[in-house]
């Protein structure tokens, strides 16, 4: 892990690859998103965790060039930008990796690759170069495809998000950012999965991890912005919270006493309800202190 | 336009190490095409045993020719499904063309080939029109397609009534430069004995374009992804919105070139013509193995499914059938074709 510690030395006296400042993002009288602050440098992993219409979407939207802030400003590279479409935010080296949007499941794995990137000779495509290189990247991701002839739609889920990520590393991407990978796979995929993010991070990328589940988060996170309801409930950097106090903040603690409070009323739940009491004890939830800055 | 039971909507299901290779025959089978493929063939067959004059070269001579007035619209309309889209209008839009430029010609006594010139930009015009609408509205092509049918159908009567005064466009074949198109358009030559009419020899070049494009080229790369999914072809940067105006450009094109070639070979041109054609290149398409859903299909396959309609449009002729039955055996055929090709593709999915 001395690399990480280095290029997190490197990072402090460079630009941050990533910053938004005070962002915010209105739909007509609708607020998803106010005063977020976040950023993420090279070689590191910037974790954005929330429930369900906490906002993450909207804060993806934004950062890969499909959204501009309605409030705040939005660095790259210590230059402020307003992309009006994705492709601008690719040519910055601002790469998203959609949760389902990532892949079109009938075409092969080898042409998905290289969609929007193809490699040529003249006007033609160069298949054989496109073949062997897929195979090649995806094979150093630990991903061995018999054929990269097959429809990209045969691979289990976790296969299709590697390819997906494995593309957008080799395209050169400078920050990666993941929307919600881990969240239909099972517990051996998921491990896959964040392996990748970590070589990811290890090649120099900046990643930006957004997800609901703090477990996986946590390892291979450097800092972590915590969202509700469209506001930030926290930023921390690893080194000032516990995964515990992370899966309170996530569970959300004042929520699950309500929880426990309306499962003792009901006979037979009595037993459950005491179990999250111990458990919102046992994970030190209590709200001062949980916000920094 | 709603049997979606050829279209496999479901992804086939996920495989890992656990799963053994499909045979070679199975894969072959899974290509799309192959299910019309085996269709001719059983039509073929089918005719060749019960009509005698079928058997001819020059009879088949005369079946390519027909599959090839359909099949180069074919070619374009096959890309458009894969790309995801409908057009309706190409029927009548041949029509249109093919008026436009004889009209035009016509009234102001030009070269015809100015004529030839306007239509074109005309056609390209009306796709660029129907992609247009399409692509900024998002309204479903089926119905924007629907509307612009109509419109030019509705034009092609009114203008050449109020401008002929008659159902049909005057004959052009004294005015200058017709004989220079019509050696373009809607030539001929012999082999063999056999005579070969020219838009055969345009057709098999444009369905190998076609095929070319699709599986060599970028653009063909975009045309798979628009159709297979919009969304994610979005995301990794593919320009979405021009791919399928180029697609119903394209649509466009053919159109004209289509619409030239029955220009030069009657001279004249009915004002009613085209209508129900629309139905004939998708189904051909479709039977070719491309899905009404987007994102599949092969211009190959296309090109097959057009020569079934060929084949059977005259196979009833030379079988000495009563040709009021045309229409229910070409509905027979279509369908029995569209069954078994969808019955390959399942097992050839299924197998192992």
């Amino acid at each position: 892990m001395t690399s990480t510690a280095e290029s997190t030395q490197d990072t402090q006296n460079a630009q941050p690859l990533i910053r938004l400042s005070h962002a915010g993002k209105r739909y007509g009288t609708i607020i998803a998103l106010s005063d977020i602050t976040m950023e993420v440098g090279a070689g590191e992993v910037t974790c954005v965790l929330g429930d369900n219409g906490a906002g993450k979407s909207t804060l993806i939207k934004i950062i890969a060039g499909l959204h501009q802030p309605s409030s705040g400003t939005y660095e790259v590279e210590g230059t402020e930008v307003h992309f009006s479409s994705p492709r601008e935010a690719l040519e910055r080296g601002i790469a998203t990796v959609y949760q389902d949007l990532a892949v079109v499941p009938l075409m092969p794995v080898w042409r998905n690759f290289f969609l929007g990137n193809e490699a040529r000779k003249g006007i033609r495509l160069d298949i054989p170069f496109m073949k062997k290189t897929c195979k090649e990247e995806l094979a150093a991701m630990g991903i061995d495809l018999r054929d990269v002839d097959q429809p990209i739609g045969t691979l289990s889920g976790g296969e299709r998000q590697c390819v997906a990520i494995s593309r957008a590393v080799y395209f050169g991407a400078k920050v990666l950012i993941l929307d919600e990978p881990t969240a239909a796979l099972g517990v051996k995929q998921s491990g896959v999965v964040l392996k990748y993010v970590i070589q990811a991070r290890e090649r120099g990328l900046g990643v930006i991890f957004i997800t609901h589940n703090p477990h996986h988060a946590y390892p291979v996170g450097d800092r972590f912005l915590l969202l509700n309801r469209g506001r930030g409930i926290g930023y921390f950097e690893k080194d000032q919270i516990t995964r515990d106090e992370l899966t309170g903040l996530m569970a959300g603690g004042s929520e699950l006493e309500q929880l426990s409070h309306e499962l003792q009323g009901v006979s037979g739940a009595a037993g459950i309800a005491e179990e999250l009491v111990e458990d919102v004890a046992e994970l030190g939830l209590s709200k001062e202190g949980r916000h920094s800055q | 336009m709603a049997q979606t039971a050829e279209a496999p909507v479901t992804p086939p299901p996920m495989q890992d190490e656990r799963v053994g290779r499909k045979s070679g025959l199975a894969r072959m089978l899974a290509r799309p095409g192959t299910g019309a493929l085996a269709g001719a063939i059983v039509i073929y067959v089918f005719f060749f045993i019960i009509a005698t004059p079928f058997r001819y070269a020059s009879s088949f001579s005369s079946v390519l020719y027909v599959t090839s007035t359909y099949g180069l619209m074919v070619s374009p309309i096959a890309l458009l499904m894969i790309g995801g889209e409908f057009d309706l209008s190409a029927g009548v839009a041949v029509t249109s063309s093919a008026l436009m430029a004889s009209l035009f010609s016509y009234e102001f006594t030009t070269n015809v080939w100015v004529g030839v010139l306007i239509a074109l930009v005309m056609s390209l015009a009306v796709g660029f029109a129907n992609g247009w609408i399409v692509v900024k509205t998002r309204i479903p092509s089926f119905l924007v397609t629907l509307g612009t049918f109509f419109m030019l159908q509705g034009l092609n009567l009114a203008l050449t009534q109020t401008i002929t005064n008659q159902v049909a466009s005057p004959d052009i074949s004294t005015l200058q430069g017709f004989s220079s198109a019509q050696k373009v358009f809607a030539s001929s030559f012999t082999i063999g004995g056999v005579n070969i009419r020219i838009p055969i020899i345009y057709w098999i070049v444009f369905v190998l374009i076609a095929t070319w494009i699709l599986l060599r080229t970028r653009t063909g790369n975009w045309i798979f992804s628009v159709g297979g999914s919009a969304e994610s072809a979005r995301a990794v940067g593919v320009p979405v919105a021009r791919m399928k105006i180029g697609l119903f450009m394209a649509v466009g094109l053919m159109a004209w070139f289509t619409g030239m070639h029955t220009l030069f070979q009657f001279n004249t041109i009915q004002s009613g013509e085209g209508v129900g054609n629309e139905f004939v290149y998708i189904i051909a398409a479709v039977v070719g193995g491309c899905l009404l859903t987007g994102g599949y299909g092969s211009a190959v396959g296309a090109a097959v499914g057009a020569l079934i309609f060929g084949m059977v449009n005259q196979g009833i002729v030379y079988a000495g059938w009563d040709p009021d039955w045309f229409t229910f055996f070409v509905g027979l055929l279509l369908l029995g074709a569209i069954l078994l090709n969808t019955f390959i593709r399942r097992r050839a999915e299924a197998s192992i």
